[in-house]
């Protein structure tokens, strides 16, 4: 498996990473590095193995459906880059 | 009282319980050694107001006969745990400016307990790294040299500026958190004990999360005692953690006997590497005398998965990372980049990560994204997903034999120099190559030190517990550290 330039920009874009054109080659070699590294994962036969969901068997906890805390606009807002009026402000999405 | 920094938390405990000293004489002491180690690079946010009230509040508590263990030990806190109104950062760009308005339910627990905060400590961004040199505050020094040279060393990472302050003896325990070995072989790389617990035992709630399914946080201490009082302090069920596993926390003080008569230790052979250097090999054999003279069998036993340890590893980490880190959008908390005229929220987003995630984060979300994109999440993903039931299994298989804990290197080496190994991630990656194993199967893991190399620099021994026997685990590696009789500290020299 080897990731070209077009793969590598594919990755960038599918995570929101903004990648110049310039360092698209390095980045696949990169890329290349690292999945050559975990090709010997591919060595092992795992046809009959299941495939682990939990490292310590356990069902995970339910609680009560009901509202436990809230009324914190304040406090949410207060990390955000830009907020205007009680909201997140962003750039305009919809044209 | 002279040198109150270098005391062990038991003896602080006692000495503040005696009155022989008061949590704000030994708050201050710390302050002061602090404001002499810049060039440690080990605290990146200092916090003396905080570290003063709680310290008075501490004395409060001494006086009134009201003061579990930690109250009024000066502690440090790695910048991953976020903490009420102080920069949490996880030592990215990303986060700059972050004050979160809530308290990580692990420092949390420790400040009800009284334990004094000192101050956020260096690590890699966002836990990703061996070497402390991802972070955006640059890179912790270990406070040891080899020999006489002069060379800066890695502290180890993640929990690089943890393990740095706690060698140094800046603060009198530190913690950490532990991924893929982040917290013992910065441990082993400083001479002190690094404990990651079960995983479950600590909650993540309020823990910047990398790899949800194998983050664990954990103490870093000067001894294993002082680890077994500070691991039961950071423990405990936590219903905002719905991995928080719901059991009692044993005192694991009081189980250290240092009577280990009886007890199997395995000796895995695949943890015997190609190119691994002879003194690593002549420590462990140390090692394994050791315990069979206090009285220990020594099994041989086989881990047959463990060469698939690492890649596994390298397709799980990453691809949690992906997911775990698309919350850093620059909307809500953080960094966000300048936008050029025109420029809509896509950009904004792009643009944010890039520039406020370093090159190693960039990697590891992009590795993740790509193991997880249409087509390859069943040949990476899914696969990586079933080597790890295989190497739990292969623990599962020692320990149902009547292995009770396994003895392993902590590290393939001692601390190196800073800038090494910074050009080739996977020669990076290897550093973890004994500890990583331990998280894939949830396990605890202690690394204890147990010598010097031919250069003076420490060197760790790993021992791995069952699951949950965290107790039984300090007991054995109480023993270890007994034998080893290790005391040997850096020379000052920052």
């Amino acid at each position: 498996m080897s990731i070209d330039r077009a793969t590598a920009a594919k990755v960038a874009k599918l995570a929101r990473i903004r990648v110049e054109e310039a360092d698209l080659p390095a980045l696949a070699d990169e890329f290349n590095a690292i999945l050559g590294f975990i090709e010997q994962l591919q060595e092992l036969d795992v046809s009959d193995v299941e495939p682990m969901v939990s490292v310590t068997p356990m069902r995970l906890a339910r609680r009560v459906d009901a509202v436990t805390d809230g009324d914190r606009q304040a406090q949410v807002l207060a990390n955000a880059p830009d907020a205007r009026e009680g909201f997140f402000a962003v750039p305009k999405v919809v044209e | 009282m002279s040198d109150l920094t270098k005391l062990t938390i038991a003896e602080a405990r006692d000495a503040l319980r005696r009155g022989d000293t008061t949590a704000v004489a030994l708050t201050e002491a710390c302050l002061a050694a602090i404001d002499a180690a810049d060039a440690l690079g080990a605290f990146v946010h200092k916090t003396p107001e905080i570290a003063l009230d709680r310290a008075r509040a501490a004395d409060a508590r001494l006086a009134a006969g009201d003061a579990p263990d930690l109250c009024g030990i000066p502690v440090g806190i790695k910048d991953l745990f976020c903490t009420e109104g102080v920069p949490s950062q996880a030592a990215s760009k990303i986060l700059e400016g972050f004050r979160p308005p809530y308290e990580s339910t692990v420092s949390a627990q420790l400040r009800d307990a009284g334990a004094v905060m000192l101050g956020k400590l260096n690590m890699d961004e966002f836990a990703m790294g061996s070497s402390n040199e991802t972070s955006v505050y640059g890179n912790a020094v270990n406070p040891w040299r080899a020999g006489n040279s002069d060379a800066a060393l890695t502290p180890g990472g993640s929990s690089g500026g943890s393990a740095a302050a706690v060698a140094a003896d800046l603060c009198l325990a530190a913690t950490g958190t532990d991924t893929g070995g982040s917290i013992r072989q910065p441990a082993a790389f400083t001479g002190i004990v690094g404990l990651k617990p079960t995983y479950g035992r600590c909650s993540r709630w309020g823990i910047v999360a990398f790899a949800s399914s194998l983050d664990q946080a954990g103490p870093m201490t000067k001894t294993v005692r002082d680890a077994a009082i500070m691991g039961a302090a950071m423990m405990g069920h936590d219903p905002k953690d719905s991995t928080s596993a719901d059991l009692p926390v044993p005192d694991f003080e009081a189980m250290l006997t240092g009577d280990i008569r009886g007890k199997v230790i395995g000796i895995p052979r695949e943890y015997r590497m190609d190119g691994m250097p002879a003194e690593i090999e002549a420590l462990w054999a140390r090692g394994r005398e050791m315990l069979a003279d206090a009285g220990a069998v020594i099994r041989d036993i086989s881990l047959p998965h463990t060469k698939y340890a690492l890649p596994a590893y390298y397709v799980i980490a990453p691809a949690e990372a992906s997911s775990n880190l698309a919350r850093y959008d620059g909307v809500r908390y953080g960094y966000r980049a300048k936008l050029a005229q025109g420029d809509g929220v896509t950009e904004m987003y792009e643009k944010t990560r890039a520039e406020g995630f370093g090159p190693e984060v960039r990697r590891r979300v992009m590795v993740g994204t790509y193991v997880l994109s249409a087509g390859y999440y069943d040949a990476y993903y899914n696969r990586a997903r079933k080597v790890r039931t295989l190497i739990k299994r292969d623990f599962e298989e020692a320990f149902a034999a009547g292995v009770d804990a396994i003895l392993t290197p902590a590290t393939p080496s001692a601390a190196f120099e800073l800038g090494k190994k910074h050009s080739d991630p996977v020669e990076m990656y290897l550093n973890d190559v004994f500890t990583v194993t331990v998280n894939l199967a949830g396990l605890p893991g202690l690394a204890v030190p147990a010598g010097l190399d031919a250069a003076g620099l420490p060197l760790g021994l790993q021992l791995i517990g069952k699951p949950w026997e965290e107790g039984e685990l300090l007991n054995i590696g109480y023993a270890l550290e007994q034998a080893a009789g290790f005391v040997a500290k850096p020379a000052k020299w920052w």
